[in-house]
């Protein structure tokens, strides 16, 4: 929201259109939305016809879609790259990724291992004795 | 609709019964407070000081002021989260031998609770945000922060979360369940009252305000430094600001996030963490520690960097190793994120998750031993002047070290299986948050007061405020320390075994050389504030500074600088005085500068009315409240009076002010 917002800012500054560093033109906003909208009606027809037959696969080609449709939001939409406010946006991006990657991860892993060790009567999908846990049933 | 019905819509659940007549000591305490409010407000009115107060203090933008009333918010709120940790300390060095002290269940077990939530969230926060607020602008040549009001308005914010704490001490009841109110303890089922409605709203409220001045910060450190300040030359402080924020912008939302789901498990019936319907209160407990792990770093990185301002001044050097300094705080800022899980070893990850956070946790030492090294070797040959905030750093060099490897102790899950929830545990904690952040916040405002005011604080009482303090920590822990390697649990109001009563004793002995610790330092500023002429700092720099808010007279004018100074060096300051820089004494041009406005304290009591509201079920009021909000932060934004110039002349007269100050003194 805050990048918006600074390219917004910038925008009076500067001439406006001559430099594609970070400012969006005509043709970059219409790549981006085309992908976006490729990559959204892409996992509606998988889900619509079925044409991957498996559930669970098509639920993780869906999430990959997702983080592509991610990617494509921040480089078209938001400007990112890795010269924008001199690196800063880039430097926070990458923080924001770790940072997140471990709580997401971190959270799975933890609760993955409570609820097999704790929670005995609970069904457990996957929780079937792959990992090294000591089993208290 | 039934009078009943009426007086059920006004005042949801509030009744008379809300109303804690029937605990003598809270009538007391309200009776004190009522009496001293009362005539804390008849002596403004009689001074004629509201209009005063409320266009130069309440509205400002000045990041100084602001940080100063964060100041007094932390001290004051400092007294009350005292004087629940002496009660506790009072009541169990008696109940012992059948007795059952002078505290009944109920009321103990909130007082516990509102210690370490006052502690942490309107103590230590505030103070360090306070700090950080004052100084960073200054070190990096800044005449404010990025955005004025919205620090105006994360101070208020702040103000309103605390101001719900107290009122939940005589309007209605606080939380039982410990600092972090776990579920399913938590939930309505079994605290159904509005205790931990209290808990909830006042940290969402007051975390807004800790998260906007995070972003704040974030931005003045990274877009306003004072041209040739590299990332490299920045005052070790404002890298520890940097961090701190860094920590506060990613974890806070964290906080909220867990907090509305518990609140939606109480207002709305969901079961995120309940026993049944697929709950799992393990969850909030995992959540809560993402946040609160990151938190105590945030607490104690701006403590950091105060010691090594400190420490490099006071020593007259250089800080040594300042390059692996920076590195060392970047890397505790990523490893406070990978150590979450150590709070809940117990809760039964087993061995391969526990190992690796035991691993993560103890690895944060190492970071942090470079730290203490390079404390010691900056004092090394260096020409140590024994002033206050060089003791409380080395007062905390000594004290927290003994901390940190306790700390390292508990990181080993399987003694941390024995001493989980022990006293021992609660021993640690205070000494690295007491020896740590709060001797270095002590070291801080004893550092900047000259800064902040005009005159130092007095250093006899501050002496003996030091002794009071440092000892009666000692007195106070290392009980607690001998009696959690006995098996003492935390949180306990009685005891059966006669034969621990003479540690408590002890304890109860340091809480109360602490609470003279705490009274000569409020004599500390009284004799201050009397003798302020024969403590006067007429040169801006009464302790041979070299950072940049030397560079300015205490108290700094409005706008800071009137040139921006231009950077060359990283102790820029003393690489100044070395050059022989030459104050300029002319050619000023009008400064421009933020307005003051109202907006920022009307939507923070507007935040707290539907606080209050919600707490108490009183849907108008919530809902009223909000419209408000929403209604007043829309005709905020068409306010176009935001900034005015101080003209070339002013900025003449309190400069050439400053030039005979300092021709004075030759």
């Amino acid at each position: 929201m805050s990048d918006a917002g600074h390219a917004g800012a910038h925008h009076g500054d500067h001439d406006h259109g001559h430099d594609g560093a970070t400012h969006g033109t005509m043709g970059s906003y219409m790549i981006g939305f085309g992908l976006s909208v490729l990559l959204t009606a892409i996992p509606f027809w998988l889900v619509m016809t079925g044409a991957l037959g498996d559930n669970r696969l098509t639920a993780f080609v869906i999430m990959g879609f997702a983080a592509v449709q991610i990617v494509v939001h921040m480089i078209f939409f938001l400007h990112m790259s890795t010269r924008s406010e001199g690196g800063w946006t880039m430097m926070a991006l990458i923080f924001t990724v770790v940072i997140v990657g471990i709580t997401l991860s971190g959270s799975l892993w933890v609760m993955y291992h409570l609820n097999t060790n704790m929670m005995p009567h609970a069904t457990m999908p996957g929780g079937d004795g792959l990992h090294d846990m000591q089993d208290m049933r | 609709m039934d009078s009943t019905g009426i007086a059920h819509f006004i005042f949801g659940r509030l009744t008379w019964e809300s109303l804690p007549l029937h605990e003598p000591i809270l009538v007391g305490t309200f009776l004190a407070v009522a009496l001293g409010g009362l005539a804390l407000l008849a002596a403004i009115t009689r001074f004629g000081l509201w209009g005063y107060l409320w266009r130069e203090w309440f509205t400002t933008v000045d990041h100084k002021r602001i940080g100063i009333m964060y100041m007094i918010l932390g001290l004051i709120m400092l007294l009350r989260g005292f004087s629940d940790a002496i009660m506790m300390r009072a009541q169990q060095a008696m109940a012992f031998g059948g007795s059952q002290g002078y505290l009944p269940a109920d009321h103990y077990d909130q007082i516990f609770t509102a210690h370490g939530v006052i502690m942490i969230f309107f103590v230590a926060m505030p103070l360090v945000t306070g700090l950080m607020n004052y100084v960073v602008p200054l070190q990096i040549g800044a005449r404010d922060v990025s955005f004025p009001f919205l620090n105006n308005f994360s101070f208020w914010m702040t103000t309103a979360g605390a101001v719900l704490v107290m009122t939940s001490l005589f309007v209605g009841e606080f939380a039982r369940t410990g600092w972090l109110a776990y579920p399913p303890l938590s939930g309505i089922a079994y605290s159904p009252d509005v205790g931990v409605d209290y808990y909830i709203w006042a940290l969402q409220v007051a975390g807004v305000g800790t998260l906007l001045s995070g972003v704040n910060l974030i931005v003045t450190i990274v877009k306003m430094r004072a041209p040739g300040m590299s990332m490299m030359r920045m005052p070790i402080f404002t890298w520890t600001a940097l961090c701190t924020n860094v920590l506060i912008v990613a974890a806070f939302p964290v906080l909220t996030a867990v907090l509305a789901l518990l609140s939606l498990d109480r207002y709305a019936g969901t079961a995120f963490f309940t026993n049944d319907f697929g709950g799992n209160p393990m969850m909030y407990v995992n959540l809560i520690w993402i946040w609160g792990h990151p938190e105590v770093y945030i607490l104690i990185l701006p403590a950091f960097g105060i010691f090594s301002e400190v420490t490099s001044t006071f020593s007259g050097k250089r800080l040594f190793g300042y390059t692996s300094m920076v590195y060392a705080t970047v890397v505790i800022t990523i490893l406070s994120y990978l150590v979450w899980l150590h709070h809940f070893f117990t809760m039964g990850s087993g061995a391969s998750v526990n190992s690796f956070f035991g691993i993560t946790t103890m690895v944060i030492s190492i970071p942090t031993g470079a730290k203490m090294f390079n404390w010691l070797f900056t004092m090394y040959r260096g020409r140590i002047r024994f002033e206050l905030p060089m003791m409380w750093t080395i007062a905390f060099m000594l004290t927290f070290v003994v901390g940190g490897m306790t700390g390292v102790l508990l990181a080993v899950p399987p003694a941390d299986f024995v001493l989980h929830n022990s006293l021992f545990l609660i021993a640690h904690f205070h000494n690295v948050i007491i020896g740590g952040v709060l001797f270095g916040l002590f070291a801080g405002i004893n550092y900047w007061f000259p800064k902040a005011f005009g005159f130092r604080l007095d250093p006899v009482w501050g002496k003996r405020s030091f002794w009071c303090w440092v000892v009666g920590f000692w007195f106070a822990f290392m009980p607690l320390y001998i009696l959690g390697l006995m098996g003492v649990t935390r949180r306990m109001r009685v005891f059966d075994d006669p034969s621990l009563q003479i540690w408590f004793v002890i304890a109860a002995f340091g809480a109360l050389l602490i609470a003279i610790g705490i009274a000569c330092m409020l004599m500390q500023f009284y004799v201050s504030i009397r003798d302020s002429e024969r403590l006067r700092d007429t040169t801006g720099d009464p302790w041979n500074g070299r950072t940049l808010e030397w560079a300015t007279s205490s108290p700094p004018p409005d706008y800071n600088f009137a040139f921006t100074p231009i950077i060359h060096d990283g102790d820029a300051w003393a690489d100044m005085k070395n050059r022989g820089y030459e104050r300029p004494t002319g050619g000023y041009l009008p400064i421009h500068m933020p307005s003051n406005t109202g907006a920022g304290i009307i939507l923070a009591g507007l935040s707290a009315a539907t606080a209050f509201g919600l707490i108490w079920y009183m849907w108008w009021l919530a809902g009223l409240g909000f419209v408000g909000l929403v209604a007043v932060a829309i005709g905020h934004s068409f306010n176009y009076k935001r900034d005015f110039y101080i003209p070339a002349e002013d900025v003449e007269r309190t400069e050439s002010q400053r030039t005979a100050l300092l021709a004075a003194q030759g």
